[in-house]
């Protein structure tokens, strides 16, 4: 069982706590009605499928609820980063690196801000 | 209790062994009773009373022994029980330990196990070659399940699985550590003493009883100038006495998974005559250890020689262990056949307990020195050189064939015990497990870890570190600590062979046996190679070499060996098999834990389940929800409960649990903009105060979920979804709110729980409530169709919708849950009093079917547009974007022909239609034949008077008024396709 390092929570949780959300990066096309059939299906169809370091999206489903990113060796199964949605990809840091990244900010959201509130 | 010296077994030892003379036990082995010492394993036991033949063999019933002294047994497999309910199959006799009142039997065998029928397949044994079940068994088809696989069951097989209930409870357990050390050996508990005094948390775990490892059998090794296996006990005294060290002993490591992951399981009362009642009997441990030391040590081979199986014939260590631990000779007259030092010194313990040892015959011409020359010393005939040919005796080993290699000199020398060795094999599964990588050691013909994948270290035998002092090194930095220790050996060992001995080889046609316990001998797996078999994996599957319960832990290298000879290449080319969890068997009660019984699946009951319990209703299973299915009044069945409830509903109400949809509170600022995304209808333009039906579809136009949402407030939706689909459906919004439109400001909250959904539907629907409500007017004019409202019903804080699901004048009055059964049970009591009726799920099914109202997940499968469900109504022109937008103008999705929903009325009204049905244009044509669709929601629909239906027909609605068939197996179905509303055309009842 996978030990996953949630970048919201900042805790080394259990696999069970978590879902697979497929491969990260693909953003949905801004003009998205206007795009072409090829485009569509290399947005919505296509996906990479590597073998070793993959970027791919979790979401801490029983924790905190929060979808971030990951990348993993699918060789290995290590993880070798995770970091917040919204995050562009990461270059694989070295360990000081990795520290610095979790302290970056992340997209606002209404929920990380007003959302308290209610 | 007491017995005499003569009562504990006619090999006991003087002297010899651990146990205490004065505590016994007595058990039974096929009926007969026994005395056995308290620290007996059952193989020690039946030993010690000159108990050799203990089994018959898989596939040829050969007559079988014990072979080995631990948990790597693949032939002593027995029968355990406790008591009627307590027993268990294919138990190892080298494992279980005796107990007070334990019954034994053997298996595999009729009538006896002296003398069993089945032996008859040895005879057959040409018929039962490698491969045999592919290719004896291929044809006809038919005969497989009648006549094949019986015979198969019944002459190849193990033990019988019980078929009683278990009484007996599991329980589970979760851990962390720093330090995980498997095996408690020197390496081990060397590791847990080096890593324990740094403070660190450890934790060490071993399968067997007591700790010590290789020191139950190796009498000679010295650690801290006190015997090994003394040491081993007060060091483990002592690591038990720190508060930061946990030691669990019956415990096994058997699985090694990701990121330190571990799964133990702990025998808890298995060894306990009286086991207190509320013991559990394993204990399942899943343990996230930040390092893992691997102490998992080295398994002994056998020899591969003709007859090598007979009973009697044992690996030397085994022989060792029951002398030096548990007090018992393996015979009288003993055999040696070696090809390593190491069953010298199981010789010279045996010759210094007062048995006598036949011979020493080592296959190798040049044998350690020093223990060539203590054989000398002790008088012990070498004869080195030379090999076992053959044996003989019918239920136990009665002599020895031994020859010069080459085949000259042969003789044959009486032996009644016949220990062997080949060398050892470390144990690297919990290493290869891990997804470690090995290398092959060429020298000493082994396979070792070499690259790692976790954080996680091999010490000792099992990483090939044969010096003790090495070994106590490489422990010693393993813990992280550092520590004084000095170990000694009376000898150093050298030797060992994997493959096939002298008179066994290529050109032979003898029996030498390679993996016991699925009787695959070496001529097997050269059948293999002839027969094209090239990779280790098809070897393995075409022979089942190594594919037993014991995963092969002494066969695998042999045939390997044998493999990589007959296809003339390297034994790293060939490859080795990989090594899966569980290590050693695990029984189903510990994986399962408490999840059994009411506690499998947990069950979800709406705030009104006892009320409508009390009322008489069946339930069905929807997800993990019980739903009231139908409400049967006395002597009616189902067929007449639902017509009632489906009258009933139309000529007056019914009251129906509607509280398992899924709610999902959507609020904010931008909530209607968030919808306006996630649906293909528009929300901006839905006033607070009323509801709409919307339909959501995934990214590629497929229909993904549907349901009414209401507007509460300009911030406020009360979106409801399929039963099914709430968590999907929320996981879905979380999805595209968290990372494709962060910048809305919505907040997602699922309330499925939270509210009690009480609907009434029917004429009087509205006279019912009517009591109830406070402060709305609910007239058809202030509260017309598709409204929503807060109020208080029956002075609770409730949300009130105005909707129908069944083309009825209905409401859904919405009451926080723990109000749902005072509320429900006012409402059911006027609605009673007026002929309204209770309906479940299948009325509910009907009347929106007579609707032509869709269910999503049975009139849609994934592959269904809004517009092929005839809801292009809902899918709005304007928005520029939402979710599903840029699918549905997919070419494959605007093509002409696709399949659309319509109804089928069948030409004879008593005829109802199968679901799944399928649908042909001329049931004349030859097959296969061209399908159009297929039926999704067939009914017989009480107020149409005639059954009714739903279909997915290619181009169906330009195929309405047409006739189609419907062919099934015994009858043709004929059907006319028409639109989708079967009753109330018009649709005015709902605005009642
Ligand atoms: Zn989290």
């Amino acid at each position: 069982m996978l030990l996953i390092h949630c970048p919201y929570c900042e805790e080394d949780r259990s696999e069970l706590e978590f879902r697979w959300a497929g491969e990260a990066h693909i953003a949905r096309p801004e003009n998205i009605a206007a795009i072409t059939d090829e485009e569509f299906a290399e947005y919505f169809f296509l996906r990479n499928n590597e073998k070793g370091l993959t970027y791919e999206r979790w979401r801490h489903i029983h924790g905190c609820g929060r979808f971030f990113n990951a990348a993993r060796d699918t060789v290995s199964d290590r993880f070798l980063m995770t970091y917040k949605a919204g995050l562009p990809k990461q270059p694989i840091p070295t360990a000081e690196e990795t520290a610095a990244i979790a302290e970056e900010k992340t997209v606002e959201t209404w929920e990380a801000t007003e959302g308290d509130a209610r | 209790m007491s017995a005499s010296a003569r009562d504990l077994g006619a090999f006991r030892i003087k002297d010899a062994g651990r146990h205490t003379p004065a505590r016994t036990a007595r058990f039974t082995f096929d009926g007969k009773t026994y005395t056995a010492m308290e620290g007996d394993t059952v193989a020690s036991a039946l030993l010690a009373h000159g108990v050799h033949l203990v089994g018959r063999s898989f596939k040829y019933h050969r007559p079988r022994g014990i072979l080995s002294a631990g948990p790597e047994e693949p032939n002593a497999l027995l029968d355990v029980s406790r008591d009627a309910g307590r027993r268990q199959p294919n138990v190892r006799a080298t494992v279980q330990e005796v107990f007070d009142g334990v019954r034994i039997a053997s298996q595999n065998r009729w009538p006896s196990l002296k003398h069993d029928v089945g032996a008859f397949n040895d005879l057959l044994s040409p018929f039962f070659a490698a491969g045999f079940y592919y290719k004896t068994f291929m044809w006809p088809k038919e005969a497989w399940h009648k006549l094949y696989e019986p015979f198969i069951r019944r002459a190849a097989g193990l033990g019988e699985a019980p078929k009683e209930e278990d009484p007996d409870h599991y329980t589970s357990r979760y851990a962390h550590c720093d330090v995980l050390i498997a095996g408690a050996g020197v390496a081990g508990l060397t590791a847990a003493l080096s890593a324990a005094a740094t403070g660190v948390s450890v934790f060490l775990v071993d399968e067997q009883p007591e700790v010590g490892g290789a020191l139950h059998f190796d009498a000679g090794t010295t650690i801290d100038g006190q015997n090994g296996y003394e040491w081993a006990q007060a060091a483990v005294a002592r690591l038990k006495a720190m508060p930061n060290v946990t030691v669990l002993t019956r415990t096994t490591v058997f699985g090694y998974y990701n990121h330190g992951f571990l799964g133990l399981v702990e025998r808890v009362t298995d060894h306990l005559a009286r086991p207190g009642r509320d013991l559990p009997r394993e204990r399942l441990w899943q343990v996230r250890a930040k390092r893992v030391v691997l102490a998992t040590g080295s398994i002994e081979r056998h020899m591969v020689f003709a007859n090598n199986d007979r009973p009697g014939i044992m690996l030397a260590s085994a022989a060792r262990t029951f002398l030096n631990h548990h007090g018992v000779a393996v015979g009288r007259q003993v055999g040696v056949y070696t090809a390593h030092d190491s069953a010298y010194e199981a010789a010279f313990d045996l010759k210094r307990a007062g048995v006598s040892i036949a011979a020493i015959v080592d296959c190798r011409s040049h044998p350690g020195d020093a223990v060539l020359a203590e054989a000398r010393a002790l008088g012990i005939d070498v004869l080195t050189g030379h090999s076992v040919i053959n044996t003989s005796g019918r239920l136990r080993v009665s002599s020895m064939t031994v020859a010069r290699n080459g085949g000259s000199n042969a003789r044959k020398i009486a032996v009644d015990a016949l220990i062997v060795s080949a060398g050892w094999t470390p144990s690297v599964h919990l290493f290869s497990q891990s997804r470690g990588k090995l290398r092959f050691d060429e020298q000493n013909q082994r396979f070792l870890p070499d690259i790692y994948a976790q954080d996680c270290v091999s010490v000792g035998a099992c990483n090939g570190t044969d010096d003790l002092s090495d070994l106590i090194d490489e422990a010693i930095a393993a813990g992280g600590g550092t520590l004084a220790l000095t170990g000694e050996n009376s000898f150093e060992w050298t030797g060992g062979m994997i493959g096939a001995a002298e008179g066994a080889g290529p050109d032979t046609v003898v029996k030498a046996f390679v993996d016991f316990q699925h009787d695959v001998t070496a001529k097997d797996i050269r059948l293999a190679v002839r027969e094209g078999m090239h990779s280790i994996e098809h070897i393995k599957r075409f022979t089942t070499n190594g594919m037993a319960s014991d995963q092969g832990k002494l066969s695998n290298m042999h045939g390997l060996a044998i493999a990589a000879e007959m296809l003339g290449r390297p034994i790293p080319k060939v490859g080795l098999t990989t090594f899966r969890a569980p290590y050693t068997p695990v029984t189903y009660g510990t994986l399962v834990g408490h999840s059994r019984g009411d506690l499998f699946d947990p069950a979800r009951k709406t705030p009104m389940h006892a009320l409508e319990a009390a009322e008489g209703a069946e339930f069905e299973d929807v997800g993990n929800w019980k739903r009231a299915w139908y409400f049967p009044k006395r002597g009616e069945d189902m067929h007449a409960a639902v017509n009632r409830e489906c009258r009933t509903v139309r000529d007056v109400a019914g009251v129906f649990d509607a509280s398992t949809l899924g709610k999902i509170e959507v609020v904010g600022p931008d909530a209607a903009q968030f919808l306006n995304l996630l649906y293909t209808n528009a929300w901006d333009t839905l006033k607070p105060g009323k509801c709409r039906y919307g339909i959501m579809t995934r990214e590629d136009g497929f229909v993904y979920d549907d349901g009414v949402v209401g507007r509460l407030a300009e911030d406020r939706f009360h979106v409801t979804t399929t039963t099914g689909g709430a968590p999907r459906v929320l996981h879905h919004m979380e999805d595209y709110l968290q990372t494709e439109f962060p910048h809305l400001k919505v907040w997602l909250t699922s309330t499925t729980e939270q509210w009690a959904v009480i609907a009434v539907q029917g004429p009087k629907a509205r006279e019912i409530i009517q009591p109830f409500v406070e402060g709305i007017d609910i007239s058809n004019e202030a509260f017309p169709h598709m409204s929503v409202a807060e109020c208080t019903v029956m002075g609770v804080p409730s949300r009130l919708f105005r909707m129908s699901f069944t083309g009825e004048l209905g409401f859904e009055v919405n009451v926080p849950a723990d109000y749902g059964p005072a509320v429900w049970k006012a409402i059911w009591e006027r609605a009673e009093s007026m002929g309204a009726c209770l309906y479940g799920t299948e009325t509910m099914h009907v009347l929106r079917a007579e609707k032509g109202y869709i269910i999503v997940g049975q009139d849609t499968d994934g592959t269904v547009t809004p517009d092929d469900a005839a809801l292009g109504w809902a899918v709005s022109k304007k928005k520029t974007d939402y979710v599903g937008i840029r699918g549905l103008k997919r070419p494959d999705l605007v093509r002409d022909g696709r399949k659309q929903l319509v109804g089928l009325l069948t030409k004879s009204p008593d005829v109802v239609l199968e679901e799944g049905g399928q649908i042909v244009a001329d049931p004349n044509q030859p097959k296969p034949m061209t399908m159009l669709g297929h039926v999704t929601s067939a009914y017989w629909s009480e107020n149409c008077g005639r059954s009714i239906a739903l279909a997915l027909v290619a181009g169906g609605r330009s195929l309405v008024g047409k006739t189609l068939y419907v062919p099934l197996k015994d009858q043709t179905i004929e059907v006319e396709v028409t639109d989708m509303v079967f009753f109330d055309k018009e649709g005015g009842r709902i605005h009642g």
